[in-house]
């Protein structure tokens, strides 16, 4: 799997339930078979969808996996040509796990 | 805050007994002591018709019932172990959890909000959490119950109006006759089959009967029996078991099984296949719901309200549709009257879209100049109250004025065709023409609102620009984002 930079909405360590209540956000940037994925957090300075977005657009994040997420950020995000993992549930160690094994999908609980 | 203690549930004292291991249902959870025999709890949970969820006091997921699987679209039992924050996904969870403001003193919590489900709609609740206690008084867990209030909302939302019967306006006597036997109707369990023309307002009125009958708080499972091909149709109504054909990969319950405690809305009933007619009939006769690749029957306790614009009784002696199901369909017969039979209700529907579109468009209401009213009123509108709607629509839309005036009003309006009673009620497949040439003249088509034509629009703009975007939003004088944005609205790809 080529690099690629994903974008984790969090709730404690787990895949926060709502993407548009997250306060805190986990990028990775890697392929996940080196493991020299880089992680950072970025913790949101208030709850909303979309400065998450608009974070998700400046990072130039390739993938998002989240959980709850309203069909009008989701079509947005699809329609900027990222990839959008929703109501996955679990932590986000193993959401990404599971993605750079190429087996997450959406409705995953993990 | 005082916490809730941690206790264990006593084998002997407890009603509730669950099996050893916590994240199965294996073995599905009794109720002991309450009659001669153990009652299987899920069982009963499933039989309320709003969600219900026990959790443990981790606060984790014990047993959730139907009714709050298909409100959250998580159906597997995956969820068990996992707390409720993370399947109900709901903003009173995240924020001000009422779990956690429970003490041994407290009472139920009552909390509305909002959760987003795997369709990804966000639909306002309200939560009602109330402690379970042991005999000893101790709290063991708790119980959440969580109603769909989206029907409230829009109740709040909507004015009452002297001439409205929930959403359908009409003052004429077939509309008032219409209007007081909806009520009865309602009381009533039986079948039910509205019959009309296009765009008269079935949908409505069977969404109607259902909120104003005693099932109003189970839910209202619609149904589009021409819509789907036949094997995804057997499957959407009546569900399916792992494994029955290949991409099953679960058991996926049918609208029937969910529409349990509620009513169930089959619309283009016209349209069912045969065979499914058949299964259809097999079901209003056993109330017994058999999924696709399933030998075990499920009993459901569905109203069922068909609808169709055809002429059954013709299709029955054609051999398109089943005598027997007709009959069965047939016990109450509603029949809606076309816009031009309903004398005085053009002016009154007229008034009402020009109030309520107006408002919906952010414009300030309009009126309408005597040429204009003149055009309005003598037309004889084959497309009922969905075509009058799409006109005043298309008026507000084209209107830059105070007044709306004949200029503004679709161009077929002007010059209107010689009616054809005999037309109305067929269908007709009539290849579409584009709606708009290149000096970008809009043609609006009867029955066609303007949602639809500027979806056209959209396309066609798309089309000419070879799928460029730039191109195409310059083109409809849009800016790229508001193109977008409207790509985004009509599901255009």
């Amino acid at each position: 799997m080529a690099s690629k930079k994903i974008l984790i909405p969090l709730h404690e360590n787990d895949v926060a339930p709502r993407f548009d209540l997250a306060t805190e956000v986990l990028i990775v940037a890697g392929n996940g078979k080196t493991g020299s994925a880089e992680k950072r957090m970025v913790v949101l300075p208030r709850a909303s969808a979309d400065q998450l977005c608009h974070l998700i657009i400046t990072e130039n994040i390739q993938t998002v996996i989240c959980s709850g997420i309203e069909d009008d950020y989701y079509q947005y995000l699809t329609w900027k040509r990222i990839e959008v993992i929703d109501s996955v549930v679990g932590s986000s160690d193993s959401a990404l796990k599971r993605y750079f094994e190429g087996k997450l999908k959406p409705g995953d609980i993990l | 805050m005082k916490k809730a203690k941690s206790a264990n549930t006593d084998e002997n004292s407890g009603a509730f007994r669950r099996p050893p291991s916590d994240q199965s249902l294996a073995i599905p959870p009794h109720i002991h002591n309450l009659f001669d025999i153990p009652v299987d709890f899920c069982e009963l949970l499933d039989q309320i018709a709003m969600g219900v969820v026990v959790l443990n006091l981790e606060r984790k997921i014990v047993v959730m019932n139907q009714t709050l699987k298909a409100l959250t679209g998580f159906s597997q039992k995956e969820f068990c172990g996992f707390t409720c924050t993370h399947i109900l996904r709901s903003n009173i969870c995240i924020q001000d959890c009422p779990v956690l403001r429970i003490d041994e003193k407290s009472g139920p919590k009552c909390i509305e909000g909002n959760l987003i489900n795997t369709e990804r709609q966000l639909i306002p609740i309200r939560i009602t959490t109330a402690p379970l206690r042991n005999i000893n008084h101790q709290i063991i867990g708790f119980l959440e119950t969580i109603e769909d209030i989206r029907l409230l909302r829009e109740l709040d939302e909507t004015a009452s109006h002297a001439y409205k019967f929930s959403k359908i306006v009409g003052r004429s006597p077939q509309m008032q006759k219409i209007f007081q036997s909806i009520p009865s109707l309602a009381q009533s369990d039986s079948s039910v089959l509205i019959t009309g023309e296009t765009g008269t307002g079935k949908d409505m009125v069977a969404e109607t009967i259902h909120q104003a009958s005693n099932r109003a708080k189970g839910p209202f499972a619609k149904i589009n029996c021409g819509a789907l091909p036949d094997t995804l149709l057997e499957s959407e109504l009546f569900g399916h078991q792992k494994g029955a054909f290949t991409g099953a990969v679960e058991n996926k319950p049918g609208r029937i099984q969910l529409a349990n405690n509620g009513t169930l809305y089959l619309t283009e009933i016209g349209d069912l296949p045969l065979p499914l007619q058949v299964k259809l009939l097999t079901f209003l006769d056993d109330k017994e719901v058999f999924p696709l690749g399933s030998i075990k029957g499920f009993s459901a306790d569905v109203r069922i309200i068909a609808a169709t614009h055809r002429n059954l009784e013709q299709m029955v002696r054609s051999g398109r549709f089943r005598k027997d199901l007709l009959f069965r369909l047939n016990v109450i017969r509603l029949h809606l009257p076309p816009l031009r039979e309903r004398h005085g209700d053009v002016q009154l529907l007229l008034d009402h879209f020009l109030n309520t579109l107006s408002a919906q468009l952010g414009k300030k209401t309009l009126t309408l100049s005597p040429k204009a009213l003149k055009i309005l009123l003598t037309y004889k509108y084959p497309g009922n109250v969905r075509e009058l709607k799409n006109i005043v629509e298309y008026a507000i839309n084209i209107c830059s004025d105070q007044q709306i005036r004949s200029k503004h009003l679709p161009s077929y309006l002007l010059n209107p065709e010689p009616f054809d009673m005999s037309e109305a009620a067929q269908q007709t497949n009539v290849p579409q023409a584009p709606l708009s040439d290149e000096t970008g003249f809009i043609r609006v088509e009867p029955d066609r609102n303007w949602s639809d034509t500027e979806k056209r629009m959209i396309m066609e703009a798309l089309i000419r620009a070879g799928g460029r975007k730039n191109k195409a939003a310059a083109s409809l004088g849009w800016a790229r984002s508001t193109l977008w944005r409207k790509m985004n609205q009509y599901g255009i790809r």
